[in-house]
């Protein structure tokens, strides 16, 4: 189905099933323990054998030599697969670094061996039994060291540079100017499943049980790098255990269980270590931002200007921190630049809502900075500064993801693109009846409760909704239920429930009576899951196979299939009810489609908005900083599921306060890698960080996006969260913190007197 | 032996020549096994098993029940939570053998898809959990906790040692906060806790 015209009224729209807040339909196995993730095949392949991951212990350099002898002796090992011996293998088109390292090392912890043995145990011990000869040579691993050389990049659909007008001299002459700089760490996704997977080869075929959120791209990065067709690579992956963009892409576990599945003569599963997990896999990469801001006296931006720098490995990308400052705010005259430095570091890629969470973190503080010199409230200069089309004209629309590889031309803009909707305002309006904003004091450090300084801080939220094509089969059996395929992945996201509720509200039967089977390879190809592109794309690929199916029931039961209405279970025209069932009395009927997109995302600019409010309080004394409230208020088109879509956007804002107050990969700069690669040293939000969650959808259905009327909302929640945290600090304590995390240690010395 | 926390080092060179004579032992004779038995969501099971295999290992590896997650392998993400004699425990921090004769309780023990604990129950009503993969830990840790509370003993924010413990918001927070959810659901999580304290209460 050919999506090129906005939607009209469809059966979506009857709202009977689809919109409703229902429980997750995979709850029950979820909450069980009988979800099986990648690692826990026993069912499929009962006598897989263990593989063990070993990491580089230096970032970069040569192997001299492995000797393996020791662990090939040790009890139980069956095979041992290293570069010398795996045969020649391609690195995935998605990848930057090779999954397999040596002789050459590209980064630390990545991975030079895998040890298989009989039990998990034996294959732990042996695998630090290889004794490994390095040549070490000394890397790059300094961000701000490599400002100076870093070089043009672009943010993979859009240049690294956008000018309109010309900034420099508006921004000279503008009576109020901001010219600051502002710092977000390496981060990690640090999702609770550490990336897994279990291999078994049937001769030439392949098939890997993994944690993966892109199946299709999946399939063709495991038969690229081990040189195979790919029609004989099966990947299974029904349930994740979390990603953010970490398991967008195949890693070192599912080509090592391959490799070491072929090499044992038997199915192999290989899970990476916690510790492995920071430096063998992805992580969101430090930026280093310059914002520039000029506005006359009465808070009209003049002048934009956002420059950013980041670092990946040689032949890797940066971070779109800037993409957001095309479009978010008006001005005439502006400029974006994009930067990018080498360094020798783990590979940087795409982590929740990447560029967006980044640029968002320092540009709403740059907000906030603006409105307190212009004497404003900081929501007030926020819509004085909206603009209802992209004033970044210059900018290739319409997507700046990272994660964002479809096959999508760039082409040139038109004039005054406008959005297709753009609620920001309402947000804001909305957000600051709810959650008291009329209370807030301007001043900072005035607001005491006992020993606590207690502050608010708001920010713009805004992440791009994203279209790409997406395919589905829905069969009718003969007992009347419906099943629907496709590779769609749910990765905690509700894609299950969902599609679920798309295609009991097309086939007019309960959703109980709905079976979805999602995340392998032999099913038609979806979306996939990332870049809050999975929830809009998969239902409406559902949809086309559900109208196509509609079409082949109608005409077995005899009913034009433009009059025919399904519900209860029954198909109506006129005076005439059959039961659906009746149509599969003979058999099944099965139908298979997908959608694609016109060119409706070029005339019209697809985004989310919101609004993110937050408490925090301060204790007087030792800086220790706690969140006490939290309201998001967000307008992303239709809500599929306001039960689901929720939790997507507070799990964002919680990945967010971790981004504010605690997150921090820490760089070994003789060494060249992150210190703290385990989750006790890598500090994320736990229980107590997190204080009850507010949040609203305003109602919104976009009929640009898909004939769901539906956009992504997954990763709008962490875009803003941070800079509205970071601000409400600054109101509490005074101390402006533009370096993130914002930790106690940058607060104490500059705190009130206490009194 | 090796563990998970050493191997984050990689490997170092030179370290396997302090690690051979191991090797060599191993290589000769058969693997160190133990008799283990205990009783598992109220059945009795005999193991005979490698004397390193952590408790959760055992559950999974060998014992097929594969709700208990391992999350990090070092106790520091509370997926692997279970209950050993009414006590929450991190099963990947502990060995098989240490548990002879003791009462385990994992996620598969609390109830079924058709028949929730109310705890689960409470979990899918509340949207408590998203990817699942830190879920089974976090509904054993509450229903453990639940009795932890019940039974006075107290927290790093319990105000009051000589009073009988409140359940409030921070008390939970706290006492939750071994089970890390990087999805986020943490609000969600407290609501369908509380509910269920309130119904236990």
């Amino acid at each position: 189905m050919k999506f090129d015209a906005p939607a009209t009224t469809n059966p979506i729209d009857q709202l009977k099933v689809v919109g409703q807040p229902v429980d997750r339909i995979d709850g029950p196995l979820k909450t069980t323990g009988t979800a099986r993730y990648a690692y826990e095949r026993h069912d499929a392949v009962p006598n897989a054998a263990y593989g063990y991951v070993v990491g580089s212990a230096i970032a970069k350099g040569r192997i001299k030599s492995i000797d393996v002898a020791a662990a090939k002796a040790a009890l139980g090992v069956l095979a041992i697969v290293t570069a010398e011996n795996a045969g020649k293998l391609e690195k995935g088109r998605l990848n930057t670094a090779k999954l397999l390292g040596g002789p050459e090392i590209q980064h630390y912890h990545q991975a030079i061996a895998v040890v298989v043995a009989e039990t998990f145990e034996q294959a732990r011990d042996a695998g630090q039994m290889l004794r490994v000869d390095y040549d070490r040579e000394q890397g790059s691993f300094d961000l701000r060291g490599g400002m100076d050389t870093a070089k043009p990049a672009g943010i993979t659909a859009g240049p690294p540079d956008t000018a309109v007008g010309n900034f420099g001299s508006a921004f000279a002459a503008a009576p109020v100017q901001l010219d600051e700089t502002y710092t977000t760490p390496d981060e990690s996704h640090a999702m609770m499943e550490p990336h897994a997977s279990t291999a078994a080869w049937d001769g030439d075929k392949l098939t890997i049980w993994t944690s993966n959120q892109m199946i299709a791209w999946g399939v063709g990065e495991v038969a690229k790098t081990l040189n195979m067709p790919k029609e004989n690579v099966r990947l299974i992956s029904p349930f994740v255990g979390g990603g953010f963009g970490a398991k967008l892409f195949v890693r070192s576990d599912a080509i090592l269980a391959a490799l070491g599945a072929r090499a044992a003569g038997r199915p192999v599963k290989v899970t990476l270590q916690r510790a492995l997990v920071i430096n063998n896999t992805t992580h969101r990469p430090a930026t280093i931002q310059r914002i520039r801001i000029g506005t006359t006296r009465d808070g009209k931006i003049t002048a934009v200007g956002h420059e950013s720098w980041s670092g990946d490995l040689t032949g890797g990308k940066p971070d779109g921190a800037v993409s957001q400052t095309r479009m978010l705010y008006a001005g005439a005259d502006r400029m974006t630049a994009t930067r990018l430095a080498a360094l020798d570091l783990p590979e940087s890629n795409a982590m929740r809502a990447p560029g967006e969470a980044t640029g968002m973190m320092a540009l709403e503080i740059a907000m906030d900075e603006m409105a307190e010199r212009l004497g404003m409230d900081p929501i007030e200069f926020r819509i004085l500064n909206d603009t209802q089309v992209v004033p970044d004209v210059a900018s290739k629309p319409p997507s700046q993801d990272p994660q964002a590889i479809n096959n999508r031309e760039a082409q040139s803009p038109s004039k005054d693109k406008p959005f297709s909707q753009r609620q920001l305002v309402q947000c804001f309006r909305t957000g600051a009846e709810r959650f008291g904003w009329d209370k807030r004091i301007a001043q900072p450090g005035q607001v005491r409760d006992g020993r606590w300084l207690v502050g608010i801080g708001v920010a713009s939220a805004f992440r791009n909704n994203q279209l790409t094509k997406s395919a589905a089969r829905v069969r009718l059996e003969t007992d009347g239920t419906v099943t629907v395929e496709t590779d769609m992945t749910d990765i905690g996201t509700g894609s299950y429930t969902i599609i679920g509720q798309t295609a009991a509200e097309m086939m007019g039967v309960p959703l109980q009576k709905v079976a979805v089977r999602l995340g392998d390879s032999s099913f038609p190809i979806s979306s996939g899951s990332g870049g809050q592109w999975g929830g809009n794309n998969s239902t409406a690929g559902v949809y086309a196979a559900c109208v196509k199916l509609r079409e082949m029931v109608a005409q077995k039961l005899g009913f034009n299939s433009a009059e025919a209405a399904f519900s209860d279970g029954e198909v109506r025209a006129g005076n005439r009810a059959v039961p659906l069932a009746d149509a599969a009395r003979d058999g099944s009927l099965s139908a298979e489609d997908a959608i694609e997109y016109g060119d409706l995302d070029k005339k019209f600019q697809q985004s989310t908005f919101g609004a993110h409010f937050v408490e925090v309080v301060v204790d007087a004394a030792t800086a220790e900083i706690r969140v006490r409230r939290m309201l998001a208020v967000c307008a992303a088109g239709r809500i599929l599921n306001p039960k689901t879509a929720r939790s997507q956007v507070i799990g964002a804002m919680t990945m967010g306060v971790g981004a504010a107050l605690m997150e921090e990969l820490v760089v070994d700069k003789r060494v060249g890698f992150f210190v703290n690669h385990d989750l006790a040293s890598y500090e994320v939000p736990v229980h107590a960080d997190i204080p009850h969650q507010d949040m609203i959808f305003l109602d919104e259905t976009d009929p640009m996006s898909s004939p769901m009327k539906a956009k992504g909302v997954a990763e709008l929640g962490i875009c803003g969260v941070a800079a509205a945290v970071a601000n409400a600090v600054y109101n509490a304590t005074g101390v402006r913190v533009r370096d993130y995390p914002v930790t106690l240690d940058k607060l104490i010395a500059k705190l009130p007197a206490v009194g | 032996m090796g563990t998970a926390a050493s191997v984050a080092l990689g490997a170092t060179a030179g370290r396997a020549e302090a690690q051979a004579p191991l090797a060599q032992t191993l290589a000769a004779g058969t693997p160190s096994l133990s008799k283990v038995s205990f009783t598992v969501n109220g059945a009795a099971r005999e193991l005979e098993l490698d004397a390193r295999t952590t408790l959760l290992d055992a559950l999974r590896e060998h014992l097929h029940l594969t709700g208990s997650k391992k999350g990090c392998d070092q106790g520091q993400c509370g997926a692997c939570t279970v209950i050993v004699g009414g006590r929450r425990v991190t099963s990947c921090l502990t060995l098989a053998v240490m548990h002879q004769g003791h009462d385990i309780t994992t996620i598969e023990g609390l109830g079924t898809p058709e028949n929730l604990h109310p705890m689960q129950a409470a979990f899918v009503k509340h949207d408590g959990y998203q990817c699942g993969y830190c879920t089974p830990g976090q509904i054993c840790s509450a229903v453990a906790m639940l009795n932890e509370v019940k039974a006075g003993i107290p927290s790093h924010v319990t105000a009051d040692l000589n009073a009988d413990i409140e359940l409030t918001n921070a008390e939970l927070r706290e006492r939750m906060s071994g089970n890390i959810c990087r999805c986020g659901a943490y609000s969600n999580i407290a609501e369908a806790i509380t509910e269920v304290a309130g119904r236990q209460a």
